[in-house]
């Protein structure tokens, strides 16, 4: 649980340390590299030291029909992050590879305005210059003064960290996803009104116009037309044009999400807080089996009493008319919700990508843990699902409904959409982008338009990559669409033969190429992907191998595969990169080559590695992981007897729809353990969650108390004992926000009883009870001189022996005695951890270690039922005893602990699901000692 | 200062490390009835009748019926005339009702309610397949609940205790009085059945408080002042008799403090029960074990708890539990004291008792020498804390653990926590084999 930079900032310390130098050097392999320029006071952290920006930040730009590109806003809305770095100039690079040339207006054989319902773009581009690395996420909303219609947008994630970029494609992609969903719905509904208030306008023009010409007619008795009637008469022709027109617009934007609700690839968007129903009250009170349908009709049913306006012939000069802003474009409240959501990416993927990693690792096997992980983690963080599926995650261990479930599931054909095959076909080609290739692609670009009937237009704007050549440095990192095609083009192109030169020019490349679009969301199946990308998540470092490999129907499978971590790693895989070079210089060219719709199966079921070998060091804790469950909770319909969840069956698995699901929990679920990056540079923050983000400081902070309390307080061991053996511990103080301190520090100690919530009440001012006790383990009680305080006191008198009692005023505590070791590993009050977060990590990998200890002695059977028949109880009760002490190493007090703990795991295990089962006290009959300071 | 002997934090021989907390009234909880080997029934007076699965804890019904308390609580089992063992109770309340439920579908079997005044106690005679009510009036009712027979008026006070006796004799307290009835009979026929007075004994002081049955031959009674009476249970002669549980001329060592606060609370028999050689007494605050044999008070705790002892039950192994309107529960060892040791324990280790025996031995020897005779002691093994109020009565399941119920509207159940996590264990593993994930997978 301790994050890599962690780690590698103790190797630092110990340069420095004369006496550690002095030990037997590590074999080369293990020794962590030192950065080369630490003697220099530099930031080993602050990988690009030529980027212009502080941190990662999130740039919104708008292809303005009038200026150009432009950026809008960024987030942090903070000048300093963007710092001398060159918005403008960035905007427009990431506009220029907008694809927006789609067209609206009057297609050939169409009398009306078509709208273009087309699909965002997602794009990763580098511009070594800026050292500005970038997934830009395109997207074009509809505007009825705009040209054609439509507003081209874009939102960018930048930042100076490549691998970054490359590793959380998926999740940034999702994650933009949701917020480009909302933006357009909110765009739709704003457009829709719009139109509304348009024909209302027309259709006020033309009653008046056609008055105006009946009177005309009326009062002209000359029995010829005045130039001036024609002239209206024109006018109302073309009023009656427009109102057709405008008609087939609303239509056309009204029936949009009955088309989309038939595509899977469509999330509707759907606002996550209750608090922000409850708030609005509009649209979004939907069922969520039909999320958009009554939301979008709702939309457009609501019309405010509009005025309306006679519409005067059009001005001529368009460019005085003021755009409308990106707010006035989509629906305020939508606006503010996209403005939320892009804050929580910004969050999320705050900090070093080898932490956003180490956490995505960690929560992932922390959720296969499902028979342990509820005794310390905070489970609500493990599922951020709905509550039946926590339940099954949870709760549903070896039940038979679930096993069925799993069983489909796991039938399903998975193909993995893999991010660090995103990495290791990142390729830096450098290419000299000709003149002449621009122009040989235009007219294939326009040929493509034209012929194009509407119900290719899925795909049309991958095809249509308008991909514009410029002198400037910007690097294609990788397409996902160049690994599908080979296109005879590419011969035109120079490409570099070796992956390796173009990786190494961090800084220093100059080399132009083509600005390349990844169009993940339009592929139409997922047998477009071609295996390369298929292969793994990075973090699912490795899957078993399938033991039995026989029976193909569960789909394409994929050997283990690396995610390649860092730039050492990469020589492994020259071999893989070779044969994925020529295919991605093929990036910008040929999309239309024949083979780009038809699947390939011969790529996808080949094992992307043979040798198998897995370089990532959680490796064997993961490995160590299944060799456990193998005797346990195993799920029948689990191929290789994993388990099903659907953290697996991301890393498994996954029909599309799979990976797809998983991601969103994915991407949520990034900033598991706070500011694990405690040792992050200073210009990466530690990412948090917005739904979260009280849980994350309350870790930090409760961390930060306790490390205070264990340097306070002689008597921490007996005290955090008697919560981890399950002895309700009692805070007693007049002070509330000393004693909710306390409980704050205290608090990252209590196991879990179940599911729900900590036990652990912060705040109580009545006499307690014995119920009390079976709900917290870990009470806040108020010292009150009245006689209910007298009465509170009477009654911790009462139930001593149940409860361990930390007088906050008085500095004295009253608990049993501790002699065990395991605690004092836990809180050590010596201890050169410095900040909250990082012992709060501490504190977890202890625990879990615990954890794994109790969860051996549960489930060992032979420990807790007599091998004979004839066996007496006692030498059952003896093995046990051995086994926690000369197995597991436990010291006197320490097998409470894992006593105590095993009994929660068993009533988890046991409990039946559904019925939450009645709260058991269970406690000893032993003395209790006073400590003083 | 309380001169309660307490036992230290240290208990090892208290077997009930665990606990559950069993809500479901609201209002005091007086009466525990077991109906087979692992449910019973709690009532009190809020008049909900809750069962309880007494290996789980989890409440099987909530039977609802009675508009006013409850009074009294009688389970009814089916004899073997019935093919399927059928599990009933009754039920009487303050609302002159009785009802019988069906422990098993938790309905209301049938409901009486032409009472004059409040039923206080039943009683089933399994071997006449009858039941008994006592209120002011003795009622005999057969399983249909068709009145057979009722007695004369009694009294206006009621019917508080009731015992059956051999003979088809039933023994019934009515305040200081005793009254023997014959009940007379066939045992098909709803005619015929009379019931009777045959003897009236007035031997108590004051009212009744305590009647139970120690074996065919004798039955015991307990008065409000403190007053013991062993009878014959054939002839309802008197036996023996001890009233002197207060006196302090037999037993020196009562601290005179507790000698002038002496009311008749302090010396009344709560309640009384018995194993074949010895009554268990609880009196007042003090718990006194009468042999039957000796005819004597062999061992004693004068203030076993800080108020009075409410229900003592005796456990087969030598134990005793007491429970007590302080909220406590206890328990008890009776052992036999060595009778040389002349300072058999420290006087500082348990003070009270220390300070009390050593007199005691000294007078007691001095009066007359039973050289030969065991002396006891009743040694406190271990207490149970967890009710606020006066805990009412328990039920002892045997190795399920004991249920205990209080004024505080709560039914705690003690379990061992030992055997609690095997049988857990082995419900662990009974659940990975029955998910077969008990075999390797490879």
């Amino acid at each position: 649980m301790i994050s890599a930079p962690d780690v590698v900032a103790f190797t630092r310390e110990e340069e420095l340390e004369d006496d550690l130098y002095r030990e037997p050097p590590l074999p080369e392999e293990y020794s962590v590299p030192l950065f080369p320029f630490a003697g220099h006071g530099a930031n080993p952290w602050a990988k690009v030291a030529g980027s212009k920006f502080t941190r990662d930040f999130i740039l919104i730009s708008e292809f303005s029909e009038q200026v150009g590109p432009q950026p809008l806003l960024t987030i942090p809305d903070d000048a300093k992050v963007s710092g001398t770095f060159d918005l403008n100039y960035f905007s427009l690079r990431i506009m220029s590879v907008d694809y927006q040339a789609s067209f609206v207006g009057h297609p050939p054989g169409s009398a009306y305005p078509k709208l273009n319902f087309v699909e965002d773009s997602k794009v990763v581009l580098g511009d070594s210059k800026e050292g500005a690395f970038a997934y830009v996420h395109h997207l074009t909303l509809y505007d009825l003064e705009a040209r054609g219609f439509v507003r081209p947008f874009c939102m960018a994630y930048i930042s100076a960290d490549e691998h970054k970029i490359m590793q959380q494609f998926q999740e940034l992609s999702a994650e933009f996803s949701k917020a480009s969903e909302c933006l357009k719905t909110g765009n739709r509904k704003a457009f829709a009104s719009e139109l509304e208030k348009k024909l209302r306008d027309l259709d006020y023009t033309r009653t008046v116009l056609h008055n105006e010409t009946e009177a005309q007619k009326k009062a002209n008795d000359k029995g010829y037309y005045t130039t001036q009637a024609i002239e209206k008469a024109n006018e109302l022709a073309s009023v009656e044009k427009s109102i057709i027109e405008h008609q087939d617009l609303l239509r056309q934007i009204r029936s949009y999400p009955y088309r989309k609700l038939k595509e899977s690839e469509f999330h509707p968007y759907e606002p996550e807080r209750a608090l922000d129903r409850a708030d609005t009250g509009c649209d979004q009170d939907s069922a969520p089996s039909d999320p958009a349908e009554p939301g979008e009709t709702y939309l457009y049913t609501h019309i405010p009493s509009y005025t309306p306006k006679l519409i005067k012939a059009k001005s001529a000069k368009c460019f005085d008319k003021k755009l409308k802003t990106l707010e006035e474009l989509c629906d305020v409240y939508f606006f503010t919700q996209t403005l939320d959501q892009l804050h929580h990416i910004e969050r999320t993927f705050r900090g070093d990508v080898c932490y956003l990693l180490t956490e995505q690792i960690s929560r992932a096997l922390l959720k296969q843990q499902s028979v342990t992980n509820f005794l310390f983690e905070d489970v609500s963080f493990l599922d951020e699902k709905p509550p039946e599926k926590q339940y099954r995650g949870c709760q549903g261990l070896g039940q038979d409904a679930m096993d069925g479930k799993c069983l489909e599931e796991s039938l399903t054909p998975k193909v993995v959409i893999s991010l660090g095959s995103y990495k290791s076909s990142v390729e830096c080609v450098p290419i000299k982008m000709e003149q002449e290739m621009e122009d040989s692609e235009e007219p294939k670009m326009s040929e493509s338009v034209t012929s194009e009937p509407q119900e290719n237009l899925d795909y049309l704007d991958a095809d249509i990559k308008g991909s514009i050549s410029s002198g400037e440095s910007i690097e294609v990192l990788g397409t996902e669409k160049s690994g599908l095609t080979k296109s005879e083009s590419q011969a035109s192109l120079p490409v570099m033969p070796s992956p390796q030169a173009g990786r190494s020019k961090v800084g220093s490349r100059r080399t132009v190429s083509e600005d390349s679009i990844e169009v993940l969301s339009t592929c139409p199946s997922e047998s477009l992907i071609p295996e390369d990308f298929k292969a793994s998540y990075p973090s699912a470092i490795n899957e078993e191998p399938y033991a039995d490999n026989d029976d193909d129907e569960r789909g394409l499978r994929f050997a283990p595969r690396p995610s390649p971590g860092g730039a050492d790693e990469r020589d492994d895989d020259v071999s893989k990169q070779e044969s994925l070079v020529q295919v991605d210089a093929a990036c910008c060219i040929g999309k239309e080559s024949p083979n780009f719709l038809e699947p390939l199966p011969e790529l996808g079921q080949k094992p992307c590695e043979e040798d198998g070998v897995v370089r990532i060091p959680p490796q064997p804790y993961r490995a160590a992981e299944q060799g456990l469950r193998g005797g346990f909770p195993a799920h029948d319909g689990a191929p290789g007897g994993l388990l099903p969840y659907e953290l697996d069956s991301r890393y498994l698995s996954g029909s599309r729809e799979v990976s797809k699901s998983s991601l969103d929990e994915c991407s949520d679920s990034t900033s598991h353990i706070s500011s694990a990056a405690s040792t992050c540079s200073d210009r990466t923050p530690s990412p948090a969650r917005p739904a979260c983000q009280a849980g994350e400081r309350h870790r930090k902070r409760a961390g930060q108390n306790a490390l205070r309390f264990i340097r306070q307080y002689p008597f921490a061991h007996p005290a955090i004992y008697s919560l981890l053996s399950g002895r309700t511990l009692v805070v007693l103080g007049e002070d509330e926000a000393m004693v909710k301190k306390l409980v704050t520090a205290l608090s990252i100690f209590v196991p879990n009883c179940g599911v729900y919530a900590k036990p652990v009440k912060h705040w109580v001012t009545s006499p307690l009870h014995l119920v009390d006790f079976q709900k917290w383990k870990l009470i806040g009680l108020q010292r009150t001189v009245s006689p209910a305080g007298m009465n509170a006191l009477h009654a911790l008198s009462r139930y001593s022996r149940y409860l361990s009692i930390l007088d906050a005023d008085s500095k004295t505590l009253r608990c049993p005695l501790y002699k065990g070791t395991v605690v004092a590993r836990l809180a050590d009050h010596r201890t050169q951890i410095k900040r909250g977060s990082t012992y709060y990590m501490h504190v977890q990998s202890i625990l879990t270690q615990l954890c794994s200890k109790a969860f051996l002695f549960t489930f060992c059977h032979h420990l807790h039922l007599p091998i004979s028949e004839r066996e007496p109880e006692e030498s059952v009760v003896n093995r046990r005893m051995n086994f926690l002490k000369l197995q597991l190493g436990l010291a006197n007090e320490d097998v409470k602990i894992v006593q105590y703990l095993a009994e929660l795991l068993k009533l988890h295990y046991i409990q039946e699901p559904g019925q939450g089962g009645s709260p058991l006290l269970r406690f000893d009959y032993v003395p209790s000692f006073l400590y003083k300071i | 200062k309380s001169s309660v002997q307490t036992v230290g934090e240290e208990q090892i021989q208290n077997p009930y490390t665990e606990l559950l907390v069993l809500k479901g009234h609201q209002d005091i909880v007086r009466f525990l009835v077991q109906i087979d080997d692992y449910r019973f029934a709690s009532a009190g007076d809020d008049g909900i009748i809750c069962l309880w699965n007494a290996q789980t804890g989890e409440k099987l019904f909530e039977l609802h019926g009675h508009t006013h308390k409850i009074t009294a609580i009688a389970p009814f089992s089916s004899s073997d005339a019935f093919e399927e063992k059928n599990h009933l109770i009754i039920t009487a309340s303050a609302d002159r009702t009785v009802i019988v439920w069906d422990c098993t579908s938790g309905r209301q079997v049938q409901k009486v309610s032409c009472f004059h005044s409040t039923v206080k106690c039943l009683t089933v005679l399994q071997r006449l397949d009858v039941w008994l009510s006592g209120g002011s009036d003795l009622c005999v009712w057969n399983r249909k609940l068709d009145l057979l027979c009722k007695s004369s008026h009694l009294t206006d006070a009621g019917i508080s205790a009731l015992v059956e006796l051999p003979k088809n004799c039933v023994a019934v307290a009515v305040g200081r009085e005793l009254i023997i009835f014959r009940l007379s009979g066939s045992n098909n026929e709803s005619e015929g059945w009379n019931v009777f007075e045959v003897k009236r004994l007035v031997d108590h002081q004051d009212n009744i408080l305590s009647l139970v049955s120690i074996n065919d031959l004798t039955f015991v009674t307990g008065s409000h002042v403190g007053e013991l009476i062993v009878w014959d249970a054939l002839d309802w002669t008197k036996q023996a008799s001890e009233c002197n549980f207060w006196d302090s001329s037999v037993h020196p060592d009562v601290q005179p403090e507790i000698k002038l606060s002496q009311s008749p609370n302090e010396t009344s028999v709560q309640h009384l029960t018995s194993d074949e050689e010895c009554v268990f007494a609880a009196v007042g605050k003090g718990i006194y074990v009468y042999n039957l044999q000796m005819k004597r008070v062999i061992a004693c705790q004068r203030t076993a708890h800080d108020s009075s002892v409410l229900h003592i039950e005796k456990l087969p192994n030598r134990q005793l539990i007491s429970c007590s309107e302080d909220g406590s529960v206890r328990i008890w060892e009776l052992r036999e004291k060595q009778q040389l040791a002349a300072e058999p324990v420290g006087a500082g280790f348990f003070n009270m008792w220390g300070f009390g025996r050593a007199n005691k031995q000294a007078n007691q020897t001095a009066k007359k020498m039973q050289e030969s005779t065991p002396m006891y002691f009743l040694e406190l093994v271990g207490d149970l804390i967890g009710h606020s109020s006066a805990v009412q009565m328990f039920l002892y399941f045997g190795e399920l653990g004991l249920a205990t119920c209080s004024a505080d509207h709560l039914i705690i159940l003690w379990k061992d926590g030992e055997r609690e996590s095997s049988l857990r264990s082995l419900t662990l593993f009974q659940k990975l084999a029955q998910n077969g994930d008990l075999q390797l997978k490879l």
